[in-house]
């Protein structure tokens, strides 16, 4: 029992981290029909800004992570601007490849900027390093900031996107973007600030991972991206509450499969969860249906 | 019966096929010569090797993705497939026949894993379709870094190597061949059909989803050979040759080269093999250089080098004319 609580707090801050870089991808999915492949990378970036913030500026966790979400974030637009702007109006799959060019080009220009190798984040001192005890098990104060940021972040995600003007555009554009254009709204300012939330979400998650995991490097990004992306379109892709969903599950599954069958075939698992689900719904669990019109 | 048989013979020797061949035989010699001559040195046979297999995979991908319109990110899994079909029958048997039952082997169990990925699959449109395929590509690649008989991660090596300049010119050109002449067959018209539009082709009475499969089964199996070649040419695999990475960089040739043109797939897999040839002196850049041509590429050529045209003698007549032409307003 112990073990299945342990495994459970686990779980649930990896999911954390999947769940917030799933956020970026869902987003930017619901209002361009683009998978972001240089989104994982962002994340990576994110990783290395704190990890600089940390060590050579000797900043605290909180403006690093702060500063690591901004700098982010205009990596994120700029991508945008740069790179997927002069195609929005060509074939989905040429964006596809300019998002894998993009991605690459960050993955291989840290590689040569800090070399290929691994880095180790500084060890945490202070509160950051506590550790509770509830009998048996175990948490890390690292662990509930996790959570807890994450699910702070979310809750913020959720207003903007219930609450505000900005948010009541991107879910316009996500719906039609056409038909939002001629209702006055300015869809290149809207998929702007998509992208600019999912990037802050993913550099949010870069200096969290990289304060609990410790090691970091120029590739870290590849598997976790792979799996958040698979957590999206576990949980519908285009829908922000299936990506949360969606991140904590993957996260789940993944501890339970190492902790209980075999820690080589947890992405196995992963994947094959995968596919069934989208044999048996394709749309994910709280995707919506698209009816084809002729 | 005499009739039958002269029209057969004058539909087979017609002037465009007879063409074909000699371009065929005319491209084999001269590197052939190259070769003997040494002036493709080690190095660049390596090179031409490699651009070979590369035609193979982005032929076969560009019939399921561009041709019939199933947009796939699991090519490398179907490649792994054949490569380690290939490897563990010969080094078993380690004589040509073992390398040719090897092939066929590779060939055959690469098409059944296509049925088997594709028959479900299938019928998920667009994207997740491309999750799906990536996700099967994957545990595949899992399930050889676990089995024994794979010899997990560090993969097999001194796998007996068969595979020249001659066998991989004639795998390559018969690749090409087989596939453009099944696209203009009523098979392939269906599967570009599908492409164009899904819904009016089955009101039409085509048979989608037999024909999505068949095309998935058949970019499978030339996937499983290019695995078999790639295997029996570098002597070693290993699973981390079969990821991701390797079924975004066949992608990568099908739409740089443009989706729906064979030729445009060829061409590409020579332009981006020489670029990355020329590349290789810049050592650590290479890959963001890469990367960055291939961001500026895509951003003014969207629609890749080809478009969905192919390169036939008229389009060269064109060409040179515009050039001429060209050249004499300069003069």
């Amino acid at each position: 029992m112990e073990q299945f609580l342990q495994q459970l707090i686990n779980g649930i801050s990896l999911g954390s981290t999947y769940a917030l870089i799933a956020l970026g991808y869902t987003m930017v999915y619901g209002i361009i029909k683009l998978i972001n492949f240089a989104h994982c990378d962002i994340y990576m970036i994110g990783a290395y800004i704190g990890y600089y913030c940390l060590t050579v500026f000797k900043l605290g966790f909180v403006p690093s992570l702060l500063i690591a979400m901004v700098l982010c974030t205009v990596l994120g637009v700029s991508i945008e601007k740069v790179a997927y702007k002069p195609l929005r109006n060509s074939s989905r799959i040429a964006v596809l490849i300019t998002a894998i060019g993009v991605s690459l080009f960050l993955e291989y220009g840290m590689v040569a900027l800090v070399g290929a190798g691994v880095m180790s984040y500084p060890t945490m001192t202070g509160v950051l390093a506590d550790q509770y005890k509830l009998g048996q098990i175990t948490i890390s104060m690292q662990q509930i900031i996790i959570v807890g940021v994450s699910v702070l972040l979310m809750i913020l995600l959720q207003f903007i996107v219930k609450k505000t003007k900005m948010g009541k555009a991107m879910r316009a554009v996500s719906l039609d973007a056409d038909a939002a254009q001629l209702m006055g709204i300015n869809v290149n300012a809207t998929i702007s600030f998509t992208f600019m939330l999912g990037s802050a979400f993913a550099g949010a998650a870069g200096v969290m991972v990289g304060m609990y995991y410790v090691s970091i490097k120029p590739l870290m990004g590849y598997l976790p991206g792979i799996k958040a992306f698979v957590a999206a379109v576990f949980g519908g892709i285009g829908s922000i509450p299936g990506a949360m969903i969606g991140g904590y599950f993957i996260g789940l599954v993944e501890v339970f499969v190492s902790g209980y069958v075999n820690s080589l075939y947890k992405d196995a698992v992963v994947f094959a969860i995968l596919i069934l689900i989208l044999i048996i719904k394709p749309t994910g669990l709280m995707g919506r249906a698209e009816r084809e019109k002729v | 019966m005499d009739t039958a048989t002269k029209a057969v013979g004058t539909n087979f020797f017609n002037r465009p096929t007879v063409r074909k061949l000699l371009i065929l035989i005319a491209i084999y010699i001269v590197v052939q010569v190259l070769i003997w001559t040494d002036i493709l040195s080690a190095y660049l046979q390596v090179t031409l090797i490699t651009i070979c297999i590369n035609i193979i995979l982005a032929v076969g991908l560009n019939l399921i993705t561009g041709f019939t319109g199933q947009f796939s990110l699991g090519h490398a899994g179907f490649m792994s497939i054949g490569a380690y079909t290939c490897a563990l029958i010969t080094m078993r048997m380690p004589t040509i026949w073992g390398f040719l039952i090897g092939i066929v082997a590779a060939i055959i169990l690469a098409g059944i894993v296509g049925l088997i990925v594709g028959l479900p699959t299938l019928r998920l449109r667009g994207d997740y379709l491309a999750i799906a395929t990536l996700g099967f590509a994957e545990i595949i690649r899992i399930i050889f870094v676990n089995l024994d008989i794979t010899n997990g991660a560090a993969g097999l090596s001194g796998i007996p190597q068969f595979v020249n300049w001659p066998w991989m010119f004639f795998f390559t050109a018969g690749t090409v061949m087989l596939v453009s002449n099944f696209l203009k067959s009523t098979h392939g018209r269906a599967c570009v059909s599908i492409r164009e539009d899904e819904i009016a082709a089955e009101t039409m009475g085509v048979a989608t989803t037999k024909y999505k499969v068949t095309a998935f089964i058949i970019g499978s199996c030339f996937a499983g050979m290019a695995g078999a070649l790639y295997a029996s040419y570098f002597y070693v695999i290993k699973p981390e040759f079969f990821g991701f990475m390797k079924s975004i960089d066949i992608l990568i040739i099908v739409v740089f080269g443009g989706l729906g043109s064979l030729s445009g797939s060829v061409l590409a897999a020579v332009v981006l093999a020489i670029i990355s040839t020329l590349l290789q002196s810049f050592a650590d850049l290479r890959m963001v250089l890469y990367a960055l041509l291939l961001i500026v590429i895509m951003i003014f050529r969207p629609q890749g080098l080809m478009g969905s045209k192919e390169v036939s003698v008229a389009m060269l007549k064109k060409v040179g004319k515009s050039l001429s032409f060209k050249k004499k307003e300069r003069g």
